[in-house]
């Protein structure tokens, strides 16, 4: 797959090398491991925190699936994250647990389900329309959950009681312990980021890659393009749903908003923000932009010629300029800086100065 | 619409059902001076502008403080347009000039930003607070239709200047020389520059009346919807459901998507629709204008006026 053919080349692919790059991968998984054992992991927010980061990236990552290896840009992504966790608030009883093993199950399918008929439809546009359309699909779920009394309202659902674990008898983890719940969602990225990283390198991955890259091409080598798009439409929406049946399960909350533009718009903005088609490219988006909106929003109030201005308060602000300049300067994201800085390191010791 | 099992009602008889259509078409083409902006921008330079919106809430935000400070919104609306467009220039200049041989997704991600730039510059200057805005005097009567109903001159006003806006923006395309050469560059600007035209002249040119358009449109509906926080969003994305059905670039299609939205959203909110025991409409009033974009793109992918692509 020729780099120039896609019109932007894509970090990670020719950044860095696997083992160097799996190096790292294990050693960021055995120290987010770690973390809660150390002083710095004895902060209960420190630990949800991470814990939410980790729920988005896997929501990023699904959308990087879709946008940045087959070039589906959903602008409707939070359809998927909100209905998985409409289906835990629908599914638990009244004031009860619901059984976690069989409702994460009813989520994943049912979401699976909207992203089959969702893609359907959506797939037979391309470009600009695809993104619309997907948009105004995702805003009729909005309203259809927002407007009727269906699953409360604007109001949304409390989820009072978080989901049961127990299975044959033998209760693995307590998602109502802030670690316990730590450690299933860094287990559930764990997993997600390799079978995603395994689906790339299989041939399905590589024609998705060439899908994006030049579909008339892909289809004149025999290959059913519509199908692979979407199969990998409907394996995106099922981890989106994943991520959102997470979210649920940590808010205790279900409302609209977990299927608004906004959403679809900031999971967008975190893969492109990360770095597209590389998948940890998405992840490092997700923590950027997580932790650079708290950043901003920590930032001081100042007094200018006398007058009070809080900077933190208008952290929107600041995080605008952060996207723009990154928009202006680093246009393949923060995981092709990285890259690029990686492989200016590696040269640098290759080719040592005389 | 009505289902044989269904039962399409409404409390509308004839003069009420004539306000709604005079709503729905003022609706739709205030919608129309918002979204051509936006398709223009996108059909010309190949931009997508998901701070336009937030430009409509500029405008606003502007004939809410020109017309306190200059006493009237007759002196508002010229001076708000001056400075919107030297805005929209100013703004072409230092940024998005750099975005057009660039990919989509970065138009995208760099106008996201200005979208948060602009809400929180709104929130410092104005505040957050929601605000009225006088009409002006002469406008401000109704007519009256029947001894009960009456219908404000302000929003006839209103339609009837968006109205002489959508000529005046057809004649300059299609009979002008500055339109012949906008038509030409959106077709080949390579082509118009080794001809020796100036092909950046004429993209700030169009990004700026695009600004233009999109503040006065904000200006026109201040008195209206009056002036809050997050109003740009909110026509942003109606604007882009516009600007799709109709077929992103034309001019025409913006009209047409933009009443055609005027009128399924207007008579979404005044209709019933019950099936079968279930109420749907005013219900999913909502829903509707999605699912009309939904129909309209499956029935025919590029819009309705959009050129098809072999």
């Amino acid at each position: 797959m020729n780099a120039q053919l896609s019109g932007m080349e894509r970090p990670g692919r020719s950044g860095l090398a696997p083992a160097a790059s799996a190096a790292l991968l294990v050693i960021l998984v055995v120290a987010m491991a770690v973390l809660p054992l150390t002083p710095l992991g004895a902060d209960k927010f420190t630990i949800q925190l991470l814990t939410r980061i980790m729920i988005m990236a896997i929501l990023a990552m699904s959308l990087d699936l879709a946008m940045g290896v087959c070039g589906l840009v959903s602008f409707g992504h939070a359809a998927f994250f909100g209905l998985a966790g409409y289906v835990l608030a629908l599914v638990a009883p009244q004031g009860e647990a619901a059984g976690f093993w069989t409702s994460i199950a009813m989520a994943m399918a049912a979401t699976a389900v909207l992203a089959l008929v969702m893609g359907a439809l959506v797939l037979r546009t391309t470009g600009v329309y695809f993104i619309m359309v997907t948009l105004a699909l995702a805003q009729m779920l909005y309203f259809l959950f927002h407007d009727t009394k269906l699953a409360g309202g604007s109001d949304g659902i409390y989820i009072y009681v978080r989901p049961d674990a127990t299975l044959f008898g033998f209760r693995p983890f307590d998602l109502d312990n802030v670690q316990h719940l730590y450690y299933v969602v860094l287990v559930a990225l764990s997993l997600s980021y390799l079978l995603l990283r395994r689906v790339l390198s299989s041939l399905f991955g590589k024609v998705m890659s060439g899908i994006r890259i030049n579909e008339s091409r892909m289809q004149s080598l025999g290959y059913a393009t519509f199908r692979y798009k979407l199969v990998c439409f409907m394996l995106s929406g099922t981890f989106a749903g994943l991520a959102g049946y997470f979210a649920a399960v940590q808010f205790g909350v279900v409302n609209p908003d977990m299927l608004g533009w906004h959403l679809s718009g900031s999971a967008m903005m975190m893969v492109i923000l990360g770095g597209m088609g590389t998948l940890w490219g998405a992840v490092i988006g997700a923590a950027a932009m997580i932790l650079a909106e708290m950043g901003f929003q920590a930032l001081p109030a100042v007094t200018i010629n006398g007058s009070e201005f809080n900077l933190g308060k208008h952290w929107q602000l600041w995080m605008g300029s952060f996207i723009v300049l990154v928009a202006l300067y680093l246009p393949q994201g923060l995981g092709g800086a990285l890259s690029a800085l990686w492989r200016a390191l590696f040269a640098r010791k290759a080719a040592p100065r005389p | 619409m009505a289902a044989r099992q269904g039962r399409l009602g409404s409390q509308v008889d004839i003069p009420s059902f004539f306000i709604q259509i005079l709503n729905s078409i003022q609706y739709g083409l205030l919608l129309f001076l918002c979204a051509s902006g936006l398709t223009l921008v996108f059909g010309i330079m190949g931009v997508i502008n998901l701070a336009h919106g937030s430009l409509y809430m500029i405008g606003a935000y502007l004939a809410f403080s020109l017309s306190e400070h200059l006493g009237s919104l007759w002196l508002a609306l010229p001076v708000g347009v001056v400075l919107a467009v030297v805005f929209g220039a100013v703004l072409e200049w230092l940024l998005i000039e750099r975005l057009y041989k660039r990919e989509h997704l970065h138009q995208v991600l760099l106008t996201y930003g200005l979208i948060l730039v602009f809400e929180e510059l709104r929130s410092v200057i104005w505040g957050d607070d929601v605000h009225g805005v006088s009409m002006p005097p002469l406008l401000a009567a109704s007519i009256a239709l029947t001894d009960t109903l009456s219908y404000p001159v302000y929003r006839l006003w209103m339609s009837g200047v968006c109205l002489v806006l959508a000529l005046l923006m057809a004649w300059v395309l299609l009979r002008t020389r500055l339109g012949m050469i906008i038509r030409a560059g959106s077709v080949n600007s390579e082509m118009v520059q080794s001809l020796g035209i100036n092909i950046g002249v004429i993209h700030r040119i169009v990004f700026a009346a695009g600004v233009g358009l999109a503040a006065f449109a904000g200006m026109l509906a201040a008195p209206v919807s009056s002036v809050f926080p997050g109003m740009g969003n909110q026509v942003l994305i109606i604007c882009f459901v516009v600007v799709v059905i109709g077929g992103i670039g034309s001019l025409k299609g913006a009209l047409v998507g933009a009443i055609l939205i005027g009128v399924v959203d207007t008579f979404g909110k005044v209709l019933t629709l019950e099936i079968a025991g279930v109420k749907i409409l005013p219900e999913l009033a909502g829903m509707s204008i999605y699912l009309l974009m939904a129909v309209i793109l499956i029935w025919r992918p590029e819009g309705i006026f959009g050129k098809v692509r072999s």
